[in-house]
């Protein structure tokens, strides 16, 4: 996962699959990443991810929890047609922006 | 309906499998020439599935998942995913949307959504201490 972060911004890219297994690893990352209390907006790059089920969901939705907490908030971008489909049947859409 | 193909797998429910377990299917099902839509509802459908069978049916207790997939001359797939865990006392309960055992593990509750949502048919069949089959059905092809 690479990620960029510019003042308050940090946008991460999540590569490959988002499943139970590798969810896992990537929570572990974006929580280090996310103990910085200065990261206000989360800005997920989902460009090369290839595929997610609803384990991706539980993921997103635990930084959403841990941004909001902090007054900030959380996009996504770049989602591929599978990706998107899992996303709007969670509701997600409803609390996190696509930009 | 006439079976034109079937297959079985067995593998250790472990994590790393889930993957295996969803690319082998569809894998299985690419010779019915379905879209990329469709492909893609699979996998989703199977990891979900699969899933569940580990975290749920097995969780820090190793087991086996069995899946069978069978292709119909009507141009639909069955699949059949199965554990021997400890199963669910409450299928309905455990099939709305955003109910999880598990909420403090960051569990969606969003599993059998999905694959309600992404296959045509969703059939459940579980008892405590035996475990769960899911079977699941998806045209491929217009008829």
């Amino acid at each position: 996962m690479e990620h960029e972060r510019k003042q308050s911004t940090l946008v991460v890219r999540i590569t490959g699959e988002l499943d139970h297994f590798s969810s896992q690893k990537i929570r572990r990352e974006l929580d280090l990443l996310l103990a910085d209390p200065g990261v206000k907006k989360l800005v997920m790059d989902l460009k090369e991810m290839t595929f997610m089920d609803s384990s991706g969901i539980g993921v997103i939705l635990g930084r959403y929890r841990t941004i909001s907490r902090r007054g900030g908030t959380v996009a996504v971008k770049n989602m591929n047609p599978q990706v998107e489909k899992v996303f709007l049947l969670s509701g997600m859409d409803q609390i996190i922006k696509t930009i | 309906m006439q079976i034109i193909n079937q297959m079985k797998l067995e593998f250790l429910s472990m994590p790393e499998n889930e993957s295996f377990a969803r690319v082998a299917v569809s894998a299985f099902a690419v010779q019915l020439d379905p879209t990329l839509d469709v492909l893609a509802d699979i996998k989703t459908a199977v990891s979900e599935a699969v899933t569940n069978a580990i975290v749920h049916g097995y969780g820090e207790k190793p087991g086996t998942v069995s899946i069978s997939a069978e292709l119909a001359m009507d141009g639909t797939l069955d699949i059949t995913v199965s554990d021997r865990g400890r199963g669910i006392a409450d299928i309905e309960k455990a099939m709305q949307p955003f109910f999880t055992t598990q909420p403090e593990k960051e569990r969606s509750g969003m599993g059998f959504s999905v694959m309600q949502t992404f296959m045509d048919q969703v059939h459940v069949d579980s008892f405590p201490g035996e475990g769960t089959t899911v079977r699941m059905k998806k045209r491929l092809k217009e008829r």
